[in-house]
């Protein structure tokens, strides 16, 4: 069996029809088989969360691609978006199938508009191969929220990109209260590979609890930046040596919702659901970095980018970048005050509304645990 | 500007429901640049809904515009890989070129001077966008050359 790989050709249409003559309950049969868990961060099991949907009472239901990519530091969704395109819309079009759905949305952050044209063409041409679905396309209006699916789904009913409270979740109350599959772009590309080549040889690649080829977006201070294909589980050591990191002080995994994981420590760890997230998102930061700066960055895209609906987000990253500009300027810290942000840290984890105030505290949280020494100055 | 459509035209391609204000705004916005508060009214007359609930809604996207701008808008990413990559000096450079500073539209009302968030060209920071298009691996060069270009 050949190494499985997302970015190989595929005959349009191919699997859409080979779905219909499968049929619905043995797609999702296949879905689970393979193990595929969703590629757009939280790694939810796909064939499950098409499984609740299928089965949700109602008789509109929708399939919704997110394609907002806002995560900092993601970009792998625009090589699909430009390569592969033809493979998304066929994935949606068998969710469709799957839930007896004729709307599918394909919600495309603001900046990529530049791929309008070509995305319009493989729309039109997919519509084709599978008439029975009608394909919309959607933007976003530049709001790192919007990628929460709640939020995004808010967006396309055309109100605030506010999340809403969980549950119900989009399975059984999405788009227009409507059941509704909503994946990220990789994971329905995902799909026409799994159906035409099998989910055993989908899932002879990974760890226990992450299957398959997974792409990831590399960039800071290496080499040779850019997207890769690797296996689920493939050691950090492993990624940093494919793109030549240069004398690494540590990698930011997840992006701005993520953990930093040092290179004195953490190089033999591996990205999978059941370590390092393996959203996909890699930042890779140098010796030479300064390291209250980058997160400053960090939280200063938070404070930009929270919706502002709860007090533990707004409020929190707000105070949590004054802090680290009271640190970037070598002000005194005391232990207590620190512990009070590190407590802060938690109450957001816990308290928040929805993912982004949930993951905000993060790279402060996981900076702090690694190089507190070099950060601060403890004067009590 | 002067052939741009006029809303009655615009709408009268949308239906009624709410989800088509995502659409409107964002047509409204890309041929005439930003919405008015004239435009939000006569589009929650179309969609019968409230001013305030357009006005809510078009506010709370920053890529949309409730205010006039310059002719391009620039927007430079300002997240940690580009950040890294050396958009400080791009932001110097792109300043010089326009003849304004970050948050502030040209004299001549040629360019506004934005900074924007991850914008997925992290593998070739610093990035920037100029109204829809994308320009990437900047140098302060580059910069300068592309808003000469821009008439
Ligand atoms: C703040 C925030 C931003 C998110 N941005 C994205 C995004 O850009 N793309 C994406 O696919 N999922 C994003 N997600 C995850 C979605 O909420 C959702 O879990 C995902 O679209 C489900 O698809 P999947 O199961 O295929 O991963 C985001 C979540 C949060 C909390
Ligand atoms: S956690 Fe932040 S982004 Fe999410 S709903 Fe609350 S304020 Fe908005
Ligand atoms: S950090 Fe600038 S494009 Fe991602």
């Amino acid at each position: 069996m050949s190494t499985p790989s997302i970015l190989t050709n595929l005959t349009k249409g191919e699997a859409y029809k080979k779905a219909m003559a499968m049929g619905a309950d043995a797609v999702i049969k296949e879905l689970q088989a393979s193990e595929l868990r969703g590629r757009g961060g939280a790694g939810f099991p796909t064939g499950l969360k098409w499984k609740f949907t299928r089965e949700a009472a109602g008789d509109k239901k929708f399939v919704v691609c997110n394609a907002d990519e806002g995560e900092l530091g993601t970009f792998k969704d625009r090589k699909l978006l430009l390569e592969h395109a033809h493979k998304m819309f066929e994935g949606m079009a068998i969710a469709a199938y799957v839930l007896g759905a004729k709307d599918a949305y394909l919600y495309l952050r603001w900046e990529y508009h530049f791929m309008k044209a070509d995305i319009e063409k493989a729309m039109a041409e997919m519509h084709a191969l599978c008439p029975e679905v009608h394909f919309h396309l959607n933007f976003g209006g530049g709001a790192y929220v919007c990628g929460e699916e709640s939020a995004l789904i808010e967006s396309i009913e055309g109100k605030r990109g506010e999340p809403r409270n969980k549950p119900p979740y989009p399975v059984t109350s999405g788009l227009f209260e409507c059941p509704t599959i909503i994946n990220n772009v990789e994971t329905f590309c995902c799909i026409p590979h799994i159906l035409l080549e099998g989910a055993a040889g989908f899932a002879s690649v990974g760890t226990p609890k992450s299957k398959g080829p997974k792409l990831f977006s590399i960039s800071g201070d290496v080499k040779k930046p850019g997207v890769y294909e690797f296996p689920m589980g493939i050691s950090l050591r492993r990624v940093l040596a494919a793109v030549e990191a240069e004398d690494t002080q540590f990698v930011l995994v997840g992006g701005s919702g993520g953990r930093i994981a040092c290179a004195e420590k953490c190089l033999d760890r591996n990205l999978s659901f059941e370590d390092l997230p393996p959203g996909g998102s890699i930042i890779v930061l140098g010796k030479k970095r300064n390291l209250i700066s980058a997160l400053r960055s960090v939280m200063d895209f938070f404070v930009e980018e929270s919706c502002g609906q709860c007090v533990p987000c707004r409020e929190g990253c707000y105070r949590m970048l004054h802090f680290v500009e009271k640190m970037e300027k070598g002000e005194k810290v005391s232990r207590k005050e620190l512990d009070r942000f590190l407590e802060l840290g938690t109450t957001m984890q816990t308290s928040s509304k929805c993912g982004l105030g949930q993951s905000a505290s993060n790279v402060f949280v996981s900076m702090l645990d690694y190089f507190e020494k070099e950060m601060v100055k403890i004067q009590n | 500007m002067s052939e741009t459509p006029k809303n009655a035209e615009i709408l009268s391609r949308y239906g009624q429901d709410r989800d088509n204000l995502m659409p409107i705004l964002h047509e409204i916005n890309n041929t005439r640049g930003y919405i008015s508060e004239q435009d939000m009214q006569e589009i929650a007359c179309h969609l019968n809904i409230s001013a305030t609930d357009v006005y809510g809604t078009a506010t709370f996207y920053s890529y949309l515009n409730t205010e006039p701008k310059g002719k391009y808008v620039i927007r430079l990413c300002k997240s940690l890989s580009c950040d890294m990559a050396g958009k400080e000096k791009i932001a110097a450079a792109l300043e010089a070129a326009a003849g304004c500073a970050f948050g502030k539209t040209s004299a001549d009302n040629r360019f506004t001077l934005e900074y924007g968030n991850c914008m997925g060209w992290c593998d070739l920071g610093p990035a920037m966008l100029v109204n829809h298009d994308v320009h990437t691996q900047l140098t302060p060069d580059k910069a300068k050359e592309i808003l000469s270009q821009l008439k």
